[in-house]
């Protein structure tokens, strides 16, 4: 019942962060150079034309009114026409964030249980071979950019040895399952640069929580060393690394251009970029909004979990 | 060292080294112990800080870090636990060897249950299935008086209140039937009236089990209350040691004698002298032990303790301590410390007060951002219209326990929180709330101390830049007198210049607490507020404090505010006393009154709660029952009737009581007249001579 009162409160709060929000992004896009309508008819076109076309597009009206009316449309569900592909940005848009969902997800269902793991390991065998293997290599995988990462994986398993597909042109149509191993190499690429982050606070607060009395209390009360651990340590260390896990759901949805490109992969990363250089600005806009839109959520889903992994956290 | 009657020892602990393997060289927390505990007896260890008593529990749990290099014996019953594999000892720990921490708040696991806390110990150890063992976890709660087990067990560590925190651990701790109890502190930051039950406790426990409890505490109080037998240990080795009586009564080591006498109590009048305090400090952990270890701080050493280490010399059967002159040593209460300056009660000639507090009223709410906007959260009463005054070079004491309101008084007069209602007065006249808005001379003539000296001095600036904040601030000295200004204030409160240049990592606590001390009185000012000031110090150290308060009230007329929750401190020191309890006074008035029959039945609660070192009082006599005390849900009527144990009838539950004063200044707030409390209270047996 609580969680539901918590949960509700936090949505009201989470309307008004995307209000905030919904006005940056707008004033934003009116700041970008270029003009819209410049972009559309050419450096050619006469200013009558131009003009007109304002006129046509609303670009004349005050701010404030383009504002309530965009708003209004995006919450109706009327998101415009991609003035760069002239198709509707609502199914455009929402099928790149299903893309970006899809490897976002498999990304973070690899990389969270593995950086735990390693985590929780390095912590038990601190400053043992294991430890300083576990932080070289994670390391060295974060300071490697994505795409020479990315680049090398294509080559070396994808080109030499043809073991998987090297890029991820993919069928809209296609099903999930036939499009896993094009999944294979964009994830492990991503999976290696989220790992360091993830172990290292899992790490830390591994060590951190291992030094608290209740720990020492809970291992001369005879308990075996995996319950210590896991009941008794691991719950409290975990909370670092669910606030990291949230802000990453927010960069694999809408910050790895990179990777997309790399791999070819139609994410809504790559959509944005493309909108951007083509001034698309009602693609622009409504993928700024629901990558903001997921930040927020995944936030949420992090408060939710926080209370649920510490009874102290009450909202 | 006596054997009772009970047979084998659960305890053998023969030549205990313990040595830390540090960066600096090696550090000898241990240098020597041996101790035996039979059965059903208990054993208090009681030191200060930096006497290797927590190393010696953890050392009889065999559960010190693999850092440490441990020698000698530890036998639990005649079985050598040093160097056994944790394999085995797991075997041992939770089941036959238990042990129960200080501060129950950090040794619960926040996360888990109470409950369940319990039950994994019992499934571990016996085997048991789940709804059994909660059938036996709901039994220990039972016995340990947690009240309705079954709704405790399913909370969570921060549901509880510090002592309902500590039963569990206590019920957690005997839930196999362990045949050695080690407790650190058990009791240690608990309030006094939560101490006192915990206590009892404990002591139905040693004549309920057959276990042998090795009690480790720093108070001397305590372990007059509990324990049969009593070591003292002094920089890692045990100074003396025998039964409870005959030790407290005749110490032969002049360490136990200079613990005992510079101890504040609570059953003698107000001092007229200083305490008699332990100069200088503990040896440096790091040397070889070639002398007596106490030498450098003994008013009795002679040459040859300076170049000799004393041996074990049997005092009397039973008893013996680490002293070539034990039969030299002065019995207790002989040392004559200097007489205090001060004229006591030449206070009360001068009737405008300093500082004045009317009405003062802080309320706030519980929880803040969206919960308090929408009004959700419960306003809590921290202080309910409380007014109290302070004539110059007085000494007010304000007591009471957590959730009084005692610090959020100190923190309004001081600025640090502003009142919701009331006001605060200096010479008669009101001050601004915000402390930006005081002018400047007034905040130079207020001026605070506060608990924990380490908190409060800022690690990165010299002792120098602390002290000589204040005098730059109220533009006392400039830049080049302020070095020898400063060196001026360490002088007044016992430290060489030397310190200045020194940072507050590399001072003692106690020295820590006289730099925050001189920092207070730098600008000279007319009140200082202390809260708490000596709380967080060792004994020894607590009395060169109060001797060094004292001193400097005398030498400048300053006035004190003086927070405190330990009577014993508060009859020593102050002039006058106002008792809280839930930000309400429940009585006030000169230091010998408030100490006197009668008392406010919260008072006598209080009195009644110290465990007292004197053979000849009767303790445990008024318990305090009831649920703790929650400043947010304030009950009707008098604050304190729902755990009143002279609860009088319905009016209690009523009808505030109005603060009732006499001739004399003494005021209680209670239904029940003075009249018939001074009968009620002067039939049973009480604390107090």
């Amino acid at each position: 019942m609580r969680v539901f009162v918590f949960v509700g409160r936090r949505l009201l709060l989470l309307a008004l962060v995307m209000a905030i929000v919904s006005v940056l992004i707008f004033g934003i896009v009116q700041i970008l150079p270029g003009d819209v309508a410049v972009m559309i008819l050419g450096t050619s076109a006469t200013p009558a034309d131009l003009a007109s076309l304002r006129q046509k597009l609303g670009l004349d009206r005050p701010a404030a009114l383009r504002y309530a009316d965009w708003v209004g449309d995006a919450i109706r569900g009327e998101w415009g026409t991609s003035l760069l592909y002239q198709v509707p940005v609502r199914p455009l848009v929402l099928e790149r964030l299903g893309k970006s969902a899809v490897l976002a997800l498999v990304a973070l269902a690899v990389a969270v249980p593995l950086a735990i793991a390693l985590g929780v390991l390095s912590t038990l065998r601190r400053n043992h071979f294991l430890d300083q293997a576990v932080g070289l290599v994670t390391l060295v995988a974060v300071s490697v950019p994505e795409f020479i990462t990315g680049t090398v994986l294509i080559l070396v398993l994808g080109l030499q040895f043809g073991l998987l597909p090297p890029s991820s042109l993919i069928d809209p149509r296609a099903s999930l399952w036939s499009i896993a191993p094009s999944l294979v190499l964009p994830t492990l690429t991503l999976v290696l640069a989220l790992l360091a982050h993830m172990t290292r606070m899992t790490r830390a607060s591994m060590l951190d929580v291992l030094e608290k009395p209740y720990i020492r209390a809970a291992r001369l009360k005879g308990l075996r060393p995996r319950v210590v651990i896991l009941r008794h340590a691991l719950r409290n260390a975990l909370l670092p690394t669910v606030g990291i896990v949230a802000i990453n759901v927010g960069f694999l949805i809408g910050g790895i251009v990179v990777v997309e490109t790399v791999f070819a992969y139609p994410g809504l990363g790559r959509l944005m970029v493309d909108a951007v250089n083509h001034r698309d600005v009602p693609v622009i806009q409504m993928a700024a909004l629901v990558i903001a839109l997921t930040y927020a959520l995944a936030n949420l889903a992090a408060d939710v979990v926080y209370a649920y992994l510490d009874p102290r956290i009450r909202y | 060292m006596t054997r009772a009657p009970g047979g084998e020892p659960v305890l053998a602990v023969r030549d205990l080294r313990v040595t830390y393997r540090t960066g600096a060289g090696p550090v000898r927390a241990v240098k020597g112990v041996s101790l035996v505990l039979p059965p059903g007896r208990v054993l208090g260890l009681v030191g200060e800080s930096g006497s290797g008593k927590s190393t010696v529990a953890l050392a009889v749990m065999a559960a010190l870090e693999s850092e440490a290099e441990v020698t000698g014996e530890v036998r639990f019953r005649g079985e050598n636990l040093i160097g056994k594999p944790e394999r085995e000892l797991r075997r041992l720990w939770g089941r036959r060897l238990a042990m129960v921490f200080q501060d129950p708040t950090s040794t619960l696991n926040p996360v888990l249950t109470v409950g369940d806390q319990l039950v994994e110990v019992l499934v571990e150890h016996e085997g048991r299935g789940p709804a059994e063992a909660r059938a036996r976890m709901l039994e220990l709660f039972a016995a340990v008086q947690l009240p309705n087990p079954a709704e405790i067990a399913r909370r969570y560590p921060h549901q509880l209140s510090g002592g309902q925190q500590q039963r569990v651990s206590i019920a957690t701790a005997l839930a196999c039937k362990p045949a050695l109890l080690v407790l650190d502190e058990p009791t240690t930051g608990l309030d006094v009236t939560t101490e006192a039950r915990i206590l009892d406790l404990v002591d139905s426990l040693r004549q309920r089990t057959a276990a042998g409890i090795l009690y480790i505490t720093h108070n001397l109080g305590v372990i007059a209350r509990l324990a049969d037998e009593v070591a003292v240990m002094y920089a890692g080795e045990i100074a003396e040691q025998g039964p409870v009586g005959a030790v407290f009564a005749r110490p032969r080591h002049p360490y136990t004698v200079a613990l005992l006498d510079c101890l504040p109590r609570i059953d003698r009048p107000p001092a007229t002298r200083l305490l008699p305090a332990i100069e200088g400090t503990l040896p440096d952990p790091r040397a070889e032990v070639c002398a007596c270890q106490f030498a450098p701080r003994c008013a009795l050493a002679q040459e040859r303790c300076r170049g000799e280490h004393p041996g074990w010399f049997e005092t009397a059967p039973g008893q013996g301590a680490r002293c070539f002159y034990w039969e030299r040593v002065p019995p207790p209460g002989t040392v004559r410390a200097p007489a205090l300056a001060k004229p006591r009660g030449r206070a009360s000639t001068r009737p405008v007060p300093l500082l004045e507090v009317v009405d003062l009223v802080h309320h706030y709410r519980q929880a803040g951002g969206l919960t308090a906007m929408l009004g959700r959260a419960p306003i809590v009463r921290a202080v309910d219209r409380v007014s109290l005054g302070v004539v110059p070079a007085e000494t007010l004491a304000v007591v009471g326990e957590s959730g009084s309101g005692k610090t959020t008084i100190a923190r309004c007069v001081t600025g640090v929180l502003q009142p919701t209602a009331g006001e605060i007065k200096v010479d008669g006249r009101p001050v601004p709330r915000r402390p930006a808005a005081r002018p400047r001379k007034l905040r130079r003539r207020l001026q605070i101390v506060f608990q924990n000296p380490d908190l409060t001095l800022n690690p990165r600036r010299t002792i120098l830049e602390a002290v000589a904040r204040p005098l730059r601030l109220f533009g006392l000295v400039d830049r080049r007198t302020r070095r020898s200004a400063a060196a001026r204030l360490l002088e007044a409160v016992g430290l060489e210049p030397r310190y200045l240049d020194l940072f507050p990592a590399q001072l003692s606590g106690g020295q820590r607490q006289r730099v925050a001390i001189a920092r207070a009185f730098a600008c000279r000012p007319d009140l200082v507020v202390c809260d708490e000031p000596t709380s967080a110090l060792d004994v020894s150290v607590q009395a060169t404090v109060l001797n060094l308060l004292a001193s400097l009230q005398a030498r400048e007329h300053t006035s004190y505010l003086f927070i405190s929750h330990d009577l014993s401190v508060v009859r020593h020191i102050a002039n006058r006393v106002v008792v809280l309890y839930l930000g309400r006074i429940c009585e006030a008035g000169p230091t010998e009154e408030v100490f006197a029959p009668p008392w406010h039945p919260y008072t006598e609660v209080l009195l009644s709660a110290v465990p007292s070192l004197s053979a000849t009082s009767v303790t445990g006599t008024i318990r305090l029952e009831g649920p703790a005390p929650n400043p947010a849900v304030l009950p009707s009527g008098c604050p304190f009737h729902p755990r009143c144990p002279r609860k009088l009838g319905p009016i209690c539950e009523r009808e505030m009581p109005p603060l009732v004063t006499t001739d004399r200044g003494h005021a209680i707030a209670c239904h029940i007249p003075r009249a018939d409390l001074l009968r009620l209270q002067t039939a049973a047996p009480v604390p107090v001579s």
